[in-house]
This record gives C-alpha cells, structure tokens and sequence, in this order.
C-alpha cells in the first residue's frame, strides 16, 4: 500500500510531539498535505500569513485554543482546507496514542479524511470532534480530576482506597488520582481553568490542591529569576 | 453464619442485570441460592443467561464442567416471595427508588427469619434510609455491586447508621465467600463509583446532544486518553440506560448536582426503547442480549 505523503512546518515547541516519533520520522520534503506543529502556529491564520490554500489539506496543531482561531474567527469560511488536531497528554508525561481530530461545518471532507488518514498510518487512535473548546478528553476527565481531588479533602476515601475503586469498578487501569499527581497539577490547573472561564461551569473550577499547585510553581518561577 | 459457606442459604431479589449478575457470584461460590422476580419472563431470561454465562466460562477454560455443574444446581427461580423465606441472606437488586426498596424489605421482613440479613444493592440511595423502611435496619448492610457483577470482584459496602457490628461482619463474610473484594465506602450519595461516573456519563451524553462527538469518537478518545478499559458510552449501554436515568435522578434528588441531573437525550433514549445492550439498542447496536462475558 502506498504511503500518504504529508511535509511537517515546525515553529516552536510541540507538545503533540516533544521529542522523536515515527511520524515525524515520515514527513517527506514536499507534499500536498502540510502539518503545522508547535506553538508558533498558535496564531491568527493557519501558517502565521503564509498562503496555504493550495495544499489539499493543512493540519494546524492546537493547544487549549479554537480552531477559528486559525481559519477566521467568527466569519466561519463556507470551504476550508484546515483541520485541528492534538495529541492528548497529561501534564508532563508522555503524550498518548490519541488524536483528537477537529473540524468545522465548513471543512472540506477531503481535508478532514486526508488529515485522519496519514495520523491512522502512524498508528494512532484517531478521535474526531467539533470544534469546541476542551474537545472531548478535557471536557470529560478534567471534571474527574477535581472531583478527586475534591473527595480526598471532604474525606470520602484515601486517595489509594479511591484509586482501587476505580480501577477495579469502572476498569480506570491507572486509577484517576495516580496519573493526575505523577503528572504537573499546575498544568491541570490552567487547563481547567480555562474550560472555567470559558464554560463557567463548577466542576471545571480549579480546586484547592490544583490552585495550591499552581501557587507553588508561580512562586518557584519567580525564585529563579 | 460462620465464614465458610456451610449450609449458607442466599436470595437475590430482581431479576435484572444486576440481580443476574449477583446471582452468579454466588452460584458459582456453590451457594444456593434463590432468584426471585415477580416477572415469569424476567427469571426465565436470567436462567437463560446465567446457563450461557456459566457454558461460555467452561468453553474459555475459566470454570471445570463440575464447577459449573455445581453452579447451575445452586439455582433456583421464585416467581413468589415465600420461597425466600429459609435464606440466610437476601441481597435485593431492585430498582434505585426508595419506596420500592421500602416496599420489597419490608415483605421480606415478614417472610423471612429474624436472623436473616438483608444486602441492599442501593447505588445512589442512602443505607440508613433504606435500612428505615426495613423493619430490621441493624440487619441492613449496602452492597453495592459492580457492572456486570459476575465479571467484577469489588462490592462497595457501606454500614448505614444503625447497622450492627454482628451485620456487617457477616456481611463482610459472605463477600469474601462468594469470592468478592469488599471494600468499605461511607454512605454517601454515590459512595465513590457513583459519585464519580453517574455525573461523568452525562457529560458524555451531553456531549453527544451538543454535536461535539460521535459516541464511538467519545468512546475511543477516553480508552486511548487514560487506558480506560471501557468508554462511557460502552459503560451506559452494559449498566443500561434505564438504569443510569434512574441512578442519575435519585443521585441529583439528593445531591442538586446539576452534572447528575439526567440529560434530556438520555430521557428520549428511554422512551424510545433504547437501553443499551438488554434491548440490543442504546449507543451502539447487538446482536444479542447475552450477558457481558458470555
């Protein structure tokens, strides 16, 4: 089977990709397909003011952002070569096999299956969603997070106790609490709080150990300088 | 009622999936035990499913041929409460509604002996108010099974405000003999699991209703994302819809979590039929109403 061909424009650090991979391994030079990676492609207009418009299709990483921060704004374009993706990863640990691939009513369908069929090649799991802020991961397990974290405070269960309910109750392999604290609970932090203050709903509120958290790092920031 | 099963007797009140699910866990333990519905179809189709369960764990080389013998004749089906009355320990698995409950103990409180404990299979409800309606609540202890029970170690137990100590070692004894994991939970709403996946589902459901995702995309960002066995939505459709609409009205009647009110789709997805995989339509479409494991 032939392979799909797709080149990689890098501008900044990557968190779908911080360090070597197979897919980046298999970018060629040139292709019809362009994937833009790290946070220097936060920005408005997909590709920083290039004109990418004759690629069959432009796959723009995404942060915690829209993707009509990339293709518009609010004037949604009626056909676009522009889709969303980012791979899931918690904190700091490695990202995971996931991809959530976002689109907009207007995207054009070449765009989105090209865009899902050269992340499928790589192996990947390959999720897609609207355009909304959070996409399907955060908006569901960044509840669970403070849920947990919330319960350990009210005394519902120790936090082993908890974890061991989960995993042998509701199949949560890894527990919910474990993966939170081995990751950066300042970087959940400031994903919650932005679901927050986008959604205003409670259970994306920061709680106590995450606002604590991110104190702490602030604070350290601040003693390096 | 020692730790070994002796000539321990057991009933399971319901004949749904959870009530066939427990029933399993103790059948197989070589517990007779008595699964009482008031539904002819209900025990009938539990029966079917129990003897599938139980000819699937031999064909997969988790049971011997005795073992399972042992375990089909450890059954019995009552369509009549009276058969339960000699049993030295009644777990009810009926609907998550508190007058049900209240009703269905209180009829087993005259039927069956003064030293018969009852385990209730409450997911929301309190056990102190459970326990209330009884008529022996120092003989009420909550158990509270996992889905799908016959596949799942961990039992939630929560004492509730005047259990005794002699209840709940005995109860605490009659899981370890089943070959369940007790673990202890305080009683409140949800205890852990529920308080964690009744608002959790919704959300998923929500989400649906919002055109964020498809199920299937939901279902296999969450496995991908945290190594979870199963999505949410495969989860619902186990627990069955029916199910997760009620958990989730008696856990917002108690808690106003507006996360754990039920999400309209979910109402539609009810009266519509669709619940998951007992009716072979809910998220996804079966091919068969056989019992998770079968």
């Amino acid at each position: 089977m032939t392979s799909i061909q797709y080149e990689i424009r890098r501008k900044g650090e990557s968190r779908s990709f911080p360090t070597e991979h197979p897919f980046l391994d298999g970018a060629s030079a040139e292709a019809d397909i362009a994937v833009l990676l790290g946070d220097g492609a936060e920005g408005p207009g997909a590709g920083g003011g290039a004109d990418l418009s004759a690629y069959k299709c432009v796959v723009v990483e995404l942060g915690n952002e829209s993707l009509a921060f990339h293709t518009g704004g609010c004037e949604m374009p009626e056909s676009s070569n522009v889709v969303g993706f980012s791979r899931w990863r918690l904190g700091d640990a490695a990202p995971s096999n996931l991809i959530e691939l976002v689109a907009e009513k207007g995207t054009r369908a070449g765009a989105v299956s090209a865009a899902r069929d050269i992340f499928l090649q790589a192996g990947f799991e390959v999720s897609d969603c609207a355009d909304r802020i959070g996409r399907i991961v955060d908006r569901l397990i960044r509840p669970h997070f403070n849920l947990a974290l919330r319960a350990i405070d009210d005394g519902l269960a120790e936090p082993d106790d908890l974890d061991e309910c989960l995993k042998l109750g509701l199949g949560y392999r890894k527990g919910i609490l474990s993966p939170l604290l081995a990751s950066n609970v300042a970087l959940h932090h400031d994903v919650t709080a932005s679901l927050f203050h986008v959604y205003g709903q409670s259970q994306y509120a920061p709680p106590r150990q995450a606002v604590v958290a991110k104190a702490l790092a602030a604070s350290a920031r601040g003693s390096a300088r | 009622m020692e730790a070994g099963k002796g000539s321990l007797t057991a009933g399971v009140a319901g004949a749904g999936t959870m009530g066939t699910g427990i029933a399993i866990t103790i059948a197989r333990a070589g517990i007779p035990v008595t699964l009482f519905d008031v539904s002819a179809d209900a025990l009938s189709r539990a029966q079917r499913q129990i003897f599938e369960f139980v000819d699937a764990s031999v064909a997969r080389g988790k049971m011997t041929s005795e073992a399972a013998e042992t375990a089909r004749a450890a059954l019995r089906l009552a369509a009549e409460p009276d058969a339960l009355a000699s049993c030295d320990v009644m777990v009810e698995a009926v609907f998550e509604h508190l007058p049900t409950k209240h009703e269905l103990l209180s009829s087993l409180d005259r039927i069956c002996g003064p030293d018969t404990l009852f385990l209730t299979n409450a997911s929301t409800l309190s056990i102190a108010e459970i326990a209330a309606g009884s008529g022996r609540p120092d003989r009420v202890v909550g158990a509270h099974y996992c889905l799908p029970a016959q596949m799942m170690k961990l039992v939630e137990m929560s004492r509730g405000l005047l259990t005794s100590e002699e209840s709940w070692r005995r109860a605490w004894e009659f899981q370890l003999a089943t070959g369940q994991k007790p673990v202890e939970t305080r009683d409140r709403p949800g205890f852990v699991l529920n308080h964690f996946c009744i608002p959790y589902h919704n959300d998923a459901i929500r989400m649906i209703d919002a055109g964020v995702a498809e199920p299937a995309s939901i279902d296999r960002a969450m496995k991908a994302a945290m190594g979870f066995a199963m999505g949410p939505l495969e989860l619902i459709d186990l627990i069955g819809l029916d199910t997760q609409l009620r958990a989730s009205e008696a856990l917002f009647s108690v808690t106003n979590d507006p996360r754990a009110a039920p999400p309209p789709l979910l109402r539609r997805m009810v009266a519509a039929g669709l619940l998951g995989r007992k009716s072979r339509r809910g998220f996804y479409t079966y091919g068969s109403d056989a019992v998770y494991g079968a």
